[in-house]
């Protein structure tokens, strides 16, 4: 016990350090409600500005899947100020490279530049989150592009497609349960007037975050946002639905063959608490739990399975605790040659139950914490990580301590807790087994 | 009211094009030698307690002996698997211990290695290191482990596009050389590897000779000295000889499909191009970047993505291999498109070689090249491996400060003279794999 108090104490006095935290953001806010972060690192002259918008797949309306994406892609088709290609044209004549992301959560835009192109870029993101100016023939030829990328990151791959097909079925009621890029047949029958309405509902400053990380200070970028963000007019941003999944009563086992499965492979997704949804107190006990279970070669399933076995090529765990609706727990592995799916679907079950019946060890959890610890070091080089960590975090609606506090909850998570977080994931009523194997059966 | 704010960012865009010219001038690469002739380029940045180090072996898969395709490659998925007394578990274990990161790849032209360390780790980091590099064990269960894993991989690779696409077209352009064996080699080549040929490649790959390492980070040079004597110094001075013939891509093309039922079609191109020390090499490039480059601005995105809605991806990059260089690309088309995808872009080929690049193109090919090169330089990780690059192409140690300078003094006479005696269609070997409607298996 004296260690742990000493442990609490230095802790403590750690939280009173200017630099205590992970990436020691400075944050404030717009007149008009837009959140800004400063991500300081003054390594090189350069700088990643993004903007976050607090809308995602898991915003559409029914018949309607696909149009955040699909709105991410024709955000790049001008506006009256910067028509047609200009937005590109003006970040390449800059060297910035730049790009735009969507989730279930979020949907973000970035370009990374030298500082003394930033004030450029702000003034480009900041028209077109309400300038956007689209034609019916940008829409018809920009969504034979979305079906392409459907086409080449889901329809070609059978993985990819099982993977659709496990969250339709994990998630009973959660928008969750539709893919990000949409499913082809709604991508096809997404109309001009849907997608406009979609972005005049949701693309407000006041429905925004800006992050900017590199070469700047909360001090030197105030004026600018103030100047290109804070003059558009706070909007009548609707709140975003907050939907919870009925009690899972089955579980669920879905198998897809398909000729050109040559490796097959199994996996299981268990609905989980996030750090928003569900019993989010256990959640930091289930990332160190999962890198315990399945986390790289030194875990219990890689070696159980793929070293001491020899039953599977890969195996392991991964936790997703991250999102605004519910996470998700996912333990996978891939058979050696001439073992069936059912002998390690077997295997994972037995390192599963012995976690349940004896936890963890102490040597197990310093482990665990240590490599957690020294990731935040090896996230710090880089110029993009924090950015993105934060923006995904707070645009999903996490408080900023969630990601600053993280290593120290980490490190206070008890082997106890540990155990009594296995409770939270595994039953099995709440999981979708997925099994990958090749038309002609095992 | 918009528009004087858009030409003050056009202003402000001109005016900074002078504080770019020395994009890296916060980075001095040192040279680090040490008392057993080994030699490391060094940054120096104590910004975070970390320590990047990037090494790599010239000769790689290309140099991989006759009927053992995939050797270099099972090596780099091996010496991390044990070594001195300590078994695979063992080893792995002392790594996830120290939060030491330390891993090894195979390319056609290299074997390297990447380890990743904090500061108050590194001796532990540099003793495994060298513990691999020295005694690598080979023991049977992750020779065995290791090799399922890549056989499942290449199992895999029978049914993926793209995977298939790269290795048709390597073998269709050229056919009979090394660099037309994939890298991680076949299933039969791959299940007929032995320990021994394991132990042969460490013992004639990895040398004094062929070696060149990068650093960056919490280290100074003095200290690095003594690391890379411990850890590279007992090497071997000198490399087995393991001579690759110069090739050349076939002056005239051709278009291979390969049928697999997939809704979309995977397409691969390439034709000759120059070497990395060419003299027209950076006229190319700066060409290529108009043609197929980054930054939603090239040609081939604009007409087949933009204008037409023929593919989400479309590129050509530069490929200049030691022993074989090439102008390649790729796009991802449905099946009933592929022919007018292929048309639009053999015609952006044939309208560069004719036609060339306007004065407007070069300049703003040259903003985005050299106001982007500073973006490389924003993780220790990056900055190693750009060092390792270098040594490897046989380029300055002055480079990063002289490489915007080669951009900047390519004239349009220059890039448009390289680019009509480059590029052309007809030399293009194109691989289509899917199910392509309306065109012929060719040949």
């Amino acid at each position: 016990m004296t260690t742990r108090f000493l442990l609490a104490a230095i802790l403590f006095l750690c939280s009173w350090r200017a630099d205590a935290g992970i990436f020691n953001p400075e944050i404030f806010s717009l007149d008009n409600g837009m959140q800004v972060v400063v991500v300081p690192n003054h390594r090189v002259p350069v700088v990643t500005h993004m903007v976050w918008y607090k809308v995602g797949s898991a915003d559409e309306g029914p018949g309607e899947s696909g149009i955040a994406h699909f709105l991410e892609h024709l955000m790049f088709k001008g506006t009256p100020t910067y028509p047609g290609a200009s937005f590109s044209t003006i970040v390449a004549q800059n060297g910035g490279q730049q790009n735009a992301f969507t989730s279930y959560d979020y949907t973000a835009y970035f370009q990374t530049v030298a500082r003394d192109r930033l004030e450029l870029m702000m003034e480009l993101e900041a028209d077109r989150m309400t300038n956007l100016e689209l034609s019916e023939r940008d829409v018809a030829t920009e969504r034979e592009v979305v079906i392409e990328e459907r086409r080449s990151r889901v329809e070609n791959s059978p993985g990819a497609r099982l993977r659709e097909q496990l969250n339709a079925a994990l998630y009973l009621n959660h928008p969750y349960r539709r893919p990000v890029i949409g499913w082809h047949h709604e991508i096809a029958g997404l109309d001009y007037d849907r997608i406009i309405a979609f972005y005049r509902k949701w693309y407000a400053p006041n429905n925004a975050i800006l992050v900017v990380a590199g070469d700047i200070t909360a001090e030197e970028l105030k004026p600018l946002a103030e100047k290109y963000y804070g003059v558009i007019p706070r909007a009548d941003t609707p709140p975003r639905d907050w939907l919870e999944e009925p009690p899972h009563q089955a579980a669920r086992t879905i198998e897809l063959r398909d000729p050109r499965v040559r490796q097959p492979s199994w996996q299981r997704t268990y609905m989980a608490p996030s750090y928003l949804y569900g019993a989010s107190e256990h959640v930091d006990a289930l990332q160190i739990m999962a890198e315990i279970l399945g986390g790289g070669s030194t875990s219990r399933l890689y070696r159980a399975l793929v070293i001491d076995g020899g039953l599977a090529v890969s195996a392991g765990a991964w936790y997703n605790p991250d999102s605004r609706g519910p996470g998700t727990f996912t333990v996978y592995a891939s058979p050696a040659p001439g073992v069936s799916l059912d002998e390690v679907a077997a295997a994972v079950d037995a390192e599963i139950a012995a976690l349940i019946a004896d936890g963890v060890t102490e040597d197990e959890r310093k482990r665990a914490v240590d490599g957690i610890g020294a990731s935040v070091i090896f996230a710090r080089d880089s110029l993009s990580t924090g950015a993105r960590i934060i923006g995904s975090a707070l645009a999903a609606g996490q408080s900023i301590d969630i990601v600053e506090d993280w290593t120290e909850r980490i490190a206070a998570v008890t082997p106890e807790q540990i155990l009594a977080a296995t409770g939270a994931v595994f039953d099995e009523r709440r999981s979708v087994t997925a099994r990958l194997v090749p038309e002609a059966g095992q | 009211m918009r528009q004087p704010a858009r030409y003050a960012g056009l202003a402000l865009a001109a005016m900074i094009i002078v504080a770019l010219a020395r994009p890296a001038a916060a980075v001095e690469v040192e040279e680090v030698v040490g008392e057993s002739g080994v030699t490391a380029w060094l940054v120096e940045d104590r910004t975070n307690p970390i320590i990047s180090v990037r090494f790599a072996w010239r000769g790689g898969a290309a140099v991989d002996p006759a009927g053992k395709a995939g050797l270099a490659n099972l090596v780099s998925g091996l010496l991390d698997e044990g070594a001195g007394d300590l078994d695979s578990k063992a080893f792995q274990r002392r790594l996830d211990e120290h939060s030491i990161s330390l891993s090894f790849s195979a390319g056609k032209d290299s074997f390297s290695g990447s380890l990743t360390m904090l500061t108050g780790k590194a001796d532990e980091a540099w003793h495994l290191l060298d513990l691999a590099l020295s005694e690598p064990r080979f023991d049977e269960e992750p020779v065995a482990r290791i090799g399922g894993q890549i056989l499942a991989g290449l199992r895999q690779d029978e049914e993926d596009p793209d995977a298939i696409a790269g290795k048709t077209l390597m073998q269709a352009l050229y056919p009979g050389h090394p660099y037309a064996n994939p890298t991680d080699g076949t299933v039969a080549s791959v299940e007929g590897l032995t320990r021994d040929d394991l132990r042969a490649f460490v013992r004639e790959r990895l040398a004094r000779d062929n070696l060149v390492i990068g650093v960056v980070g919490d280290i100074g040079a003095d200290e690095l000295a003594v690391a890379i004597d411990r850890v590279f110094g007992h090497l071997p001075a000198v490399a087995e000889d393991g001579t690759v013939a110069d090739v050349d891509a076939p002056d005239e093309g051709g278009l291979r499909v390969v049928r697999k039922n997939v809704p979309q079609s995977s397409i691969l191109f390439a034709q000759r191009g120059p070497d990395r020390h060419h003299e027209d090499f950076y006229a190319l490039y700066v060409v290529n970047h108009v043609l197929g480059g980054g930054g939603f601005t090239a040609r081939l995105y604009n007409e087949v993505r933009e204008k037409r809605g023929l593919a989400y991806s479309v590129y050509s990059y530069m490929a200049p291999y030691d022993h074989a260089a090439m102008i390649a690309g790729g796009a991802g088309t449905v099946n009933a498109r592929v022919g007018e995808t292929i048309e639009v872009i053999r015609a952006e080929w044939e309208r560069m070689a004719t036609d060339g690049i306007s004065e407007a193109e070069l300049e703003d090919a040259k903003k985005y090249l050299t106001g982007s090169y500073p973006l490389r330089f924003t993780s220790s990780g990056n900055i190693a491996d750009m060092l390792v690059g270098l040594q490897l192409d046989g380029l300055g140690r002055d480079y990063f400060d002289i490489r915007n300078g080669l951009i900047d003094a390519v004239t349009l006479e220059q890039a448009n003279d390289a680019a009509r005696r480059w590029l052309d269609p007809d030399s293009l070997t194109i691989v289509v794999v899917g199910d392509p409607d309306g065109i012929g298996d060719g040949g």
